[in-house]
Formats: structure tokens, C-alpha cells, sequence
């Protein structure tokens, strides 16, 4: 790492005063006028990049504003206008519908294949990266590269393998059952390498001595398993669970991408909330409208996250 | 460098990863978990392995479900950068997610730094007031954020890309887990030797910290390469669109066909991969490090 060059001015005495007012301050004093320095910009930049949009947007869901005219003040409207309004409910299904079949989905997924890689050790680097590699991609790029092996004889990949061994066509995103596991699929797909190591590493770090008692004992590897492993591994699944709920609540990418001709189409049976959000600002310049759902999809995350925390606590 | 940091890492993750499970014996069972384990991987990848084969086929042959393409062509990358278009949106991703992840990683150890090793009144209602913003979903920044650029012409800009990702209340967090690993008797040494505070943070304990910078630097660059909502809202000339939103642009022309699109793809994967191929030992610890301390 590069050194300040300046940083190596020490030619002057340590301690000396070097100007009236801060040389005649205690040694905690100076330290304490160093510390809000520090601090200085980036409490400025939390007041106005984090706080201030924060409470802005809360405030904007009372007021009805279209971006160019004034804002004007509306009271509850918004919100009875979203839980009156039959696509939120469905956008509301449809976001739990991606966190619940998303999260425990992942979540076994993962386990099994972290516990089994945990016992191999033949080329077991080479198997974690193939693994882990998805992770590694974004989100949007790897979304084309599904659409198009979701498309259609003669084009997609999926179903010209289904033609090759003569089982029928597959509809995935043009059905509308098919269509939200469809967008799923890559976003389990590229989050599983993470959890994968997530996983290992929890595993690595229950003491062998548990297992080794157990061995003595003569308890079948299955009692292990939900006696001892899954047991102490409750913080790492815990820890999973809380950051892959949060993902998949917050899912857009996938979705905007491969349904960009129709966004949470076909008939809104994708759409989760955040490209309702995105819809309604930046499509329907619905400003207040759409910050009432930002302010929905914050107290969703925010019971979800507690519930979770309290689940942690209760050990 | 890296070798260095490797080995700082490995000795700082807890013996994570190191530790090896026993060796078992040579088992049916064994063989045939491996082989599974081995089947999934190579399944895990071939999303990849397809993207990247069709980006080297001709367009007779894209529709071919062989992996291999017959006659293996560059033509597709000619044709895609030729454009010009990709050319500038992977640079302007490039200098996006290298100036915000140097920020990012500026600012979170500094604050980390402060709020660990500085004892003064008020610093847990600032910890926990940064904290607190982890609870705040970008999705409900985006509109104010949106306001704020308008008013002050931040509307299609790198600025205007950029602002939001500066700092990070993770990195804060993580940066100040990791400080406390750094024994406060160094620091007053350089201090007896003279150092301002700042040389103290810079000089002393910031080389002591590399490994979580380096893990933090990988999450930070990762995320802000691979970031698409408030990238899409706040630009509107292609010019200064990032990958993914101009990836997303150039699927969405009609008249594009799958191979450019996946030569697209592959053109904003294939600096991770690589990057990810290369330091992969060092990546993983460094996601472990981030994901449990964090």
C-alpha cells in the first residue's frame, strides 16, 4: 500500500506546541478534536446521503408529486390507494412468493452440498470454486444468459434439450405459473456458492471433539447430524436465512431483465415490490405513491430481519 | 503482494477453511459422494460454460445444444467492441467501481478506525447511528436520491453514479471488528514517536488490517461492478450507462441476437471470473472473513 509521502514529516519535536490554542490541550482533548475530524465528512455525508433521503421519502408518502409541480400534501391517501389497489396485493404475494420457495430452497441446497464437500477431500478446492464461481457474475448478465435458455424451440437451450429426448415443450416465461420459478431459478443459482462457503466454514468450526465423543458413543451419523451438527450450527443458518430473506425481498434484477419486454409480466405474476417501486417513480412519475411503497418494503425487511434477530436471541 | 496477504489472512480467519476434515477411507460411498458433489459443480457452471461457448459461434450454429463450438470464432468480440459502445460502458464501470471502492475503503477504516480506537463522548450514538442505516433498504433512498441529483445536476454523471456508494455502514462495522484486533500498544508506541494521529491510522494500523481491506475491497468492487437500479435511474445518455445497464439496454434492441447478447454477457463476467480464477483461495477466505465478521 502506497505511504503519504507527507506522512513522513516528523522533523518537529513530539509534543511541541505548534500553534497557542492546541498546544496547551490535554493529551485527551487533542485526541478527542483528532477523533471528530475524522469524523467530520463522513457524518456530513451520512446527514446528507443516508438521513435526510430517509426521512424525505417518509415524508413524501403523505404528498402526491409528479416531479415537476409542487408537492403537495395528501395525507393517508397513498396508502390506502396501494392497499386498495389489487396489483399491489398481487406484487405483494409474488415478493413473498420469491422469499419463501427462495430462502428454504437455497438454504437446503446449500447445506447438503457444504456438508458433503465438508467430507471430501480429493480435489476439494477445484469443487468449491465450481461452486462458488456464480457468485461471482452479475446479476443482469447472468439473467440474458437464462432468458435465452428459456426461450422456445428453436431458440432456447432448455427446450431444445427437452426436443432432443422427446418431452414436450416447456413454456417458462410466457406462463404464468411458470414464469416467477423460472426468474428464480438464477437467483438461487448464483447465491448458492456463497451460503455453500458460509455453510463450510460453520462446519469448520464445530470442535471435533463433539464428533469424536459421539464416535465413541456409537451414535449413527444421522443422530449426529441432528443432534450435534444442526444444533450448533444455528447462528451460521440463522445468519443465511436473515441475508438471503433480505435478497430475495428485494429481488429486481433478475426480473426487470428477463421480462424487460413486459416488466413482472406476463400479467404482473413476477412483479415484486421494488419494480413496482421502480415502475411507479420512474415510469409513472407516481412520486408520492411510489415512496409509500418504499416505506411498505422497509417495514416488510424490517419485521423480517426482527423476527429473525429474535430467533438468534433465543439460543 | 498476494502470496503475503494469503498468508495474513489464512492466519487471521479463525483456521477456517484450513482445517481439513479427516481423511476418510476410500469408500463406495465416498466415490459415489464424490461424484455427485463433482456432477453438481460442473452443472453449477455451465450456465457459464454455455454463455461463453455461444459468444464464440457463429450464428448458424447458436441454436446447437453442442458445447463445443465446431468452428470457434473471436468474430462476435470484434463485432460487439467495434460498436464502441461496450468499449466505454466496461470503461466507465471500470473507473465507477474502482474510485467508489477506494472511497468506500478510505472512509470505513477511518471511521472504523475512530469509533475503535478513540475513546471520546458520543461515539456509540454515532456507531449506532451509522449502524442503524444498514436497516434502510437503497430502494427507499432512490427516490430523494433521484430529487437530490436534479437539484443539483447530478443527473448523468459519474458523481451522480457514484455518490451513494462513497461509504458503507458494512465496511464501517467490519473495519472496526478488525481494529480490535490491533493492540492498542502500538499505537502508543508511534505515539511516543511522534505521530500525528493520522500518520498513526495510516502508517500503523492500516498496514496491520490488509486482509479485511482486501476482503472488504472484493465485496465493495464486486457490488458496485454488478450494480444496476440506481445506475439505470440516475443515467439516461448510453454514454455514461455502466455494464449492466447497457447490457440490459442492448438485449432489449430488437434486432440483436442471442450470440451478441451473450458476448455481451460475457464481456461484464469475464473480468470477475478471471480476477476470481487467479486469487481464488485468497477471495473465499476474504468472503468468509467479510461474511461472519460482518
Amino acid at each position: 500500500m502506497a505511504v503519504d509521502p507527507s506522512a513522513h514529516d516528523t522533523t518537529k519535536a513530539p509534543n511541541a506546541p505548534r500553534w497557542g490554542l492546541y498546544g496547551r490541550l490535554s493529551v485527551g482533548q487533542k485526541r478527542t478534536i483528532w477523533a471528530w475530524t475524522f469524523l467530520a465528512v463522513p457524518i456530513l455525508f451520512y446527514v446528507i446521503i443516508r438521513f435526510y433521503p430517509t426521512g424525505n421519502a417518509m415524508v413524501l408518502s403523505f404528498q402526491d408529486w409528479n416531479l415537476l409541480g409542487a408537492r403537495t400534501w395528501t395525507g393517508l391517501d397513498n396508502y390506502t390507494r396501494l392497499f386498495s389497489d389489487p396489483v399491489f396485493w398481487q406484487v405483494f404475494r409474488n415478493t413473498f412468493a420469491y422469499l419463501l420457495l427462495g430462502t428454504p430452497i437455497s438454504l437446503v441446497i446449500s447445506f447438503v452440498i457444504a456438508y458433503h464437500l465438508d467430507q471430501v477431500r480429493f480435489m476439494h478446492g477445484t469443487i468449491r470454486a465450481l461452486y462458488f464461481v456464480p457468485f461471482m457474475t452479475s446479476a443482469v448478465a447472468m439473467a440474458w444468459v437464462w432468458r435465452w435458455f428459456y426461450q422456445d424451440v428453436p431458440i432456447g437451450l432448455f427446450n431444445n434439450l427437452l426436443a432432443t429426448v422427446g418431452i414436450p415443450q416447456v413454456r417458462f416465461l410466457n406462463s404464468t405459473t411458470n414464469a416467477l420459478p423460472s426468474i428464480l431459478a438464477p437467483a438461487i443459482w448464483a447465491g448458492l456458492g456463497f451460503q455453500i462457503i458460509i455453510f463450510m466454514a460453520g462446519l469448520r468450526a464445530i470442535p471435533r471433539t463433539f464428533y469424536e465423543a459421539a464416535k465413541i458413543d456409537g451414535v449413527s451419523t444421522w443422530t449426529v447430524l441432528w443432534e450435534i451438527t444442526l444444533p450448533l450450527l444455528r447462528p451460521t443458518i440463522v445468519f443465511i436465512v436473515v441475508l438471503s430473506s433480505i435478497g430475495f425481498l428485494r429481488i429486481f434484477d433478475h426480473v426487470f431483465n428477463m421480462t424487460s419486454a413486459n416488466p413482472g409480466g406476463p400479467l404482473n405474476s413476477t412483479k415484486p415490490l421494488v419494480l413496482m417501486i421502480y415502475q411507479s417513480a420512474f415510469s409513472s412519475f407516481d412520486m408520492g405513491y411510489a415512496a409509500a411503497q418504499t416505506v411498505v418494503l422497509f417495514v416488510v425487511l424490517l419485521i423480517v430481519s426482527l423476527i429473525q434477530l429474535r430467533l438468534l436471541k433465543d439460543r | 503482494m498476494a502470496a503475503t496477504d494469503d498468508l495474513t489472512i489464512r492466519a487471521t480467519s479463525d483456521a477456517l477453511l484450513r482445517a481439513q476434515a479427516p481423511r476418510k477411507k476410500a469408500s463406495m460411498a465416498q466415490f459415489i459422494r464424490w461424484v455427485l458433489l463433482f456432477g453438481g459443480g460442473i452443472l453449477m457452471v455451465m450456465p457459464l460454460a454455455y454463455m461463453i461457448s455461444t459468444s464464440m459461434k457463429f450464428p448458424w450454429e447458436v441454436y446447437e445444444i453442442g458445447l463445443i463450438p465446431e468452428e470457434p470464432t473471436l468474430e462476435n468480440y470484434t463485432y460487439v467492441l467495434e460498436d464502441g459502445r461496450f468499449f466505454g460502458w466496461f470503461i466507465n464501470s471500470l473507473i465507477i467501481a474502482t474510485i467508489t471502492t477506494l472511497s468506500a475503503l478510505f472512509f470505513d477504516s477511518l471511521v472504523g478506525y475512530t469509533l475503535c480506537k478513540f475513546k471520546f463522548r458520543g461515539r456509540y450514538i454515532v456507531f449506532i447511528a451509522i449502524l442503524s442505516t444498514l436497516m434502510i433498504p437503497t430502494e427507499m433512498l432512490v427516490i430523494p436520491w433521484y430529487m437530490m441529483s436534479q437539484s443539483f445536476g447530478w443527473l448523468d454523471s459519474y458523481w451522480g453514479i457514484m455518490f451513494p456508494g462513497l461509504m458503507t455502514a458494512f465496511g464501517v462495522f467490519l473495519m472496526k471488528q478488525f481494529f480490535e484486533t490491533v493492540p492498542d500498544d502500538f499505537l502508543e508506541a508511534a505515539r511516543i514517536d511522534g505521530l500525528n494521529e493520522f500518520q498513526i491510522w495510516w502508517q500503523v494500523a492500516m498496514p496491520m488490517v490488509k486482509p479485511a481491506l482486501a476482503a472488504l475491497a472484493i465485496f465493495i468492487f464486486l457490488g458496485n461492478w454488478t450494480a444496476f437500479l440506481w445506475p439505470l435511474i440516475v443515467t439516461t445518455s448510453p454514454a455514461l450507462y455502466t455494464l449492466p445497464v447497457g447490457l440490459a439496454s442492448y438485449g432489449d434492441e430488437a434486432d440483436v441476437a442471442w450470440e451478441l447478447i451473450m458476448t455481451g454477457a460475457a464481456i461484464s463476467t469475464l473480468p470477475t471470473l478471471i480476477f476470481f480464477l487467479i486469487f481464488q483461495r485468497f477471495i473465499i477466505r476474504g468472503v468468509v472473513m467479510a461474511g461472519l465478521k460482518g
